[in-house]
């Protein structure tokens, strides 16, 4: 394929009952950057059905172009109509970078999409940049050093390492890039998309799964990603019922509580309020964790947030080693005394 | 029925992670574990037999090592196994991954193909879809649930907020969650018979309609540029509070100053 003809950041951006996702203003932050030093620009490719309506929200946030993929077998999320939709964009408007959200949905659409276009995919990136690959030049090799390549860094082995990939002989370029961590721009108001439609035609085979029943979980009105101040408890809270200290600090602060796996595993905690590896990356102002013992896979998930308050009663828990604050202590005591003290503290 | 279930040997990162003293991981001193979410599925497909009768086969990629994650499969209650293990094989990302994998179950009869969600050493959740597209089958994932209807499988598929009730036709790919149920162990009985039964090995030769460009560290389209053990920011203050007063007024003076109160 000749490298040269694709052209321009592409995102996916993600709707679900026509409300566009988060990540979908974050990769466009991330991807106007992007296109910056590329100079080139920023389309957004919205899919659903109905969705029209949600262009010029993508363009002050930062789309110079909208594509809109309207079909009524896009009206809920599946992943042959999308990948079909997504795929059939990239190949008739040849973008050099595709990003899509590691969301639920686009951790299933990112893979199957990247093997329908044949080309690389990194999963979950926290870095993007354009650089040079390889990064420095080969001696006797310098020419074939590629410039303007997208280079994606993400965590793997559960946080413990760190890489940077290049997909260098293959276009699009495509990344998954994990919600909460690429920032949106303070939106443009008025600003308004130029919007090309283009249906590629939708006829059902065997690959189109039918969707017997939608089942929405008992709406949490809290976002855990958007709370500027968490309280966030592990196993060692004991019980579903002993949530409750962890509740009435975060009242108290205006805060929102969340949990480790631990927790959720124990089936005293939603997963969406789950914060780690295999659930959301969060880093507020505050992130109290506590009776969180701190793996690895937790760690990844928090270790951004601006201070991290830590109570646990074993010394040597490995939350320690990242905590701005540690304090090792009976978090049964602990807690409902600074409750008490911050309730004096601020009336 | 027939059940495929791809599983994974990782190094044990669960609270088992060593490092070297010059801080770099030592995967020499971690444990091999069967994947978690490849483990689940191995555990759907174990009561999918039980239920309405299967033969469960699992097929493993990596080093002929990794024997010992297909023995551990068939001590659980698996039929049989599969290693597909070649030189020429290594260095693959997932596209690479995907294809090899796929050119081993085009030799194999299969209704179901169950995968884990994602691997714990690489966390990319992207080798079951696309080993379903290379097969030209639907794939549900993050399957929280799996029934047999007939032909179809019915399948609750997570999202963030909501699971989708989603009925496919088999022949269908499904990549499952650790949560979905709680895996078995191994019996006494199944490791001894574990060791009498065959494991199937293939290298690049038996891989079916697989071009050498798609496979091994030359045919994976993502290379790597750099690679390091993740600088961590280091620990900060820590008191052992005596009492709870102790540890609220540290805590208090640490808002204070921070301007968070």
């Amino acid at each position: 394929m000749g490298l040269e003809e694709y052209k321009g950041v592409f995102v996916f951006a993600q709707q679900v009952d026509n409300v566009l996702d988060g990540v979908a203003f974050e990769l466009l932050g991330k991807g106007k950057d992007l296109a910056k030093d590329l100079n080139t620009e920023v389309t957004a490719v919205l899919i659903g059905s109905g969705v029209k309506g949600l262009a010029d929200q993508l363009a002050e946030y930062g789309a110079d172009k909208v594509i809109v993929v309207d079909d009524p077998e896009l009206k809920d999320y599946r992943t042959e109509p999308y990948t079909h939709a997504l795929a059939s964009v990239i190949n008739t408007f040849k973008p050099e970078i595709m990003l899509v959200g590691a969301t639920a949905i686009g951790r299933d659409l990112g893979p199957r999409v990247s093997a329908r276009v044949e080309t690389g995919l990194t999963a979950d990136c926290t870095v993007l940049e354009i650089g040079d690959f390889p990064l420095n030049p080969v001696p006797g090799k310098e020419n074939e050093q590629k410039h303007n390549q997208l280079l994606m860094t993400r965590p793997a082995f559960g946080g413990n390492t760190i890489a940077t990939i290049a997909c260098p002989d293959n276009r699009p370029q495509m990344a998954t890039v994990r919600p909460g961590v690429m920032q949106k721009i303070e939106p443009n108001k008025g600003a308004k998309a130029n919007v090309e439609e283009y249906n590629p035609g939708f006829t059902p085979n065997n690959k189109y799964v039918e969707i017997l029943n939608i089942v929405k979980a008992v709406k949490n009105t809290e976002n855990i990603m958007e709370a500027k101040i968490l309280v966030s408890g592990g196993r060692g809270v004991g019980s579903a019922e002993n949530f409750k200290i962890l509740q009435d600090l975060a009242d108290v602060l205006g805060a929102t509580v969340s949990c480790s796996r631990a927790v959720v595993e124990n089936g005293w905690k939603p997963v969406d309020v789950q914060v780690g590896q295999t659930g959301k990356t969060v880093r507020p102002n505050v992130y109290f964790a506590i009776g969180i013992s701190g793996a690895i896979q937790h760690v990844a998930g928090m270790e951004e947030s601006d201070i991290i308050i830590a109570i646990n009663k074993d010394e040597d828990a490995p939350i320690f080693d990242v905590a701005d604050y540690g304090i090792v202590g009976d978090l049964n005591k602990i807690v409902p005394a600074l409750t008490t003290a911050l309730k004096a503290e601020l009336g | 029925m027939k059940i495929v279930v791809c599983v994974k040997q990782v190094p044990d990162t669960k609270g088992g992670v060593k490092f070297n003293p010059d801080g770099t991981l030592n995967r020499a001193a971690m444990l091999t574990i069967m994947n978690p979410d490849d483990k689940a599925g191995l555990e759907a497909a174990l009561r999918l037999k039980e239920q309405y009768g299967a033969e469960v086969t699992v097929v493993t990629m990596g080093l002929p090592k990794a024997d010992e994650v297909l023995r551990e499969a068939m001590a659980m209650g698996a039929d049989k196994g599969v290693l597909v293990t070649d030189r020429v094989l290594g260095g693959a990302d997932t596209w690479a991954t995907s294809t090899t994998i796929a050119g081993a179950i085009r030799n194999l009869e299969y209704d179901l193909i169950i995968t884990g969600r994602q691997a714990i050493d690489g966390d990319t959740a992207q080798v079951g879809p696309q080993i379903s597209e290379h097969l030209d089958i639907p794939v549900i994932s993050y399957a929280q649930d799996i029934k047999i209807d007939g032909d179809y499988v019915i399948v609750q598929r997570q999202y963030e907020d909501r699971y989708h009730e989603l009925k496919a036709k088999m022949p269908c790919l499904i990549t499952a969650l650790s949560e979905l149920n709680e895996p078995r162990y191994m019996t006494p009985g199944g490791i001894f018979d574990a060791y009498d039964k065959e494991v199937t090995v293939w290298g690049r030769a038996d891989l079916k309609d697989v071009d050498d460009s798609n496979i091994g560290l030359n045919g994976s389209p993502t290379k790597i540029a750099k690679a390091s053990d993740k600088v961590r920011k280091g620990a900060g203050e820590k008191i052992v509070a005596q009492d709870a007063e102790e540890g609220v007024s540290y805590i208090m003076g640490k808002l204070k100053e921070k301007h968070v109160i």
